[in-house]
């Protein structure tokens, strides 16, 4: 499992690396290419077998942040309709965008900036 | 030869710098692209290691697995880029480090950061989401619409 993590998850970089370096996107751009796109594949099927047989190496990237917002759509719409649609893709990465919020004004709060020399 | 270069020297002279040219952005290139791909299969191998320490020591089951998984790895991106540790990286690993939800942390904090001096409020507080937020917007936004689509499926099944 950990080397299909490495593996799968390396390809991905390596792929946002091609893309930033071919393309000249900015890194913000391609953070919400790779979750737009990882929204896309998990609303085709494609990217489930990749998270079930890589683990952490298709979840980790942002890509499985994407797919985690598109899974849980589709299953809160089975289980509230078209209200579903809009309370399952927050409701199944609650936890990452909690703690992107709490931790990450935590962390801009208590560290200083180091001056650039 | 007193100085002068022969035109046959001045040939291969150029010759060489055409073919110095014609090689070193590609190696640069495939040097970037295989750090990127270390530094990010590395940070995923990490990411699977919190997992199944996740399941082994704490029960959890698969989904709240992955939830606990974001968990961490977001508070590891935002602790090291508080520390002006995870930049280091970053200047090695390029996407192998914006790619993985680290670099969606990371992007949070050095923002926030950056704009402290403007307050808590409208530094910190808004311009953390300079980058994320837009992923937020895109993802979600894009969620909504597949959801809508799998409701409208289901309505002709």
């Amino acid at each position: 499992m950990f080397v299909k993590a490495f593996l799968v998850g390396g390809v991905l970089c390596a792929i946002g690396e091609i893309l930033i370096l071919k393309t000249r996107l900015t890194p913000a751009r391609i953070l919400v290419g790779y979750v737009t796109g990882g929204v896309i594949l998990g609303a085709l099927g494609a990217y489930g077998p990749l998270v079930e047989w890589a683990g952490a190496g298709a979840t980790v990237p942002l890509m499985g942040f994407g797919y985690a917002l598109a899974k849980g759509a589709i299953d809160g719409v089975a289980e509230h309709g078209w209200l579903g649609a809009f309370m399952g893709g927050v409701t199944a990465t609650a936890g990452g965008i909690t703690a992107a919020v709490f931790f990450g004004y935590l962390c801009s709060v208590i560290f200083k900036p180091k001056t650039k020399t | 030869m007193n100085g002068w270069k022969t035109s046959r020297q001045r040939d291969i002279e150029q010759r060489y710098l055409a073919m110095v040219e014609r090689f070193t952005p590609n190696h640069a290139m495939a040097m970037n692209i295989t750090r990127a791909f270390l530094w990010g299969g590395a940070i995923c191998v990490l990411g699977e290691a919190v997992s199944e320490l996740g399941k082994a020591y704490l029960g959890l089951e698969t989904a709240d697995a992955s939830a606990f998984t974001a968990i961490v790895m977001v508070f590891l991106g935002a602790f090291l880029t508080g520390l002006g540790q995870y930049d280091k990286i970053g200047k090695h690993a390029g996407a192998g480090s914006i790619v993985p939800i680290t670099g969606f942390a990371n992007s949070i904090v050095s923002a926030a950061m950056e704009f402290r001096r403007e307050g808590l409020v409208l530094g910190v507080g808004a311009r953390m989401f300079i980058i994320a937020g837009p992923v937020l917007v895109y993802g979600i936004g894009s969620s909504v619409v597949v959801g809508l689509i799998a409701w409208v499926v289901g309505l002709f099944r």
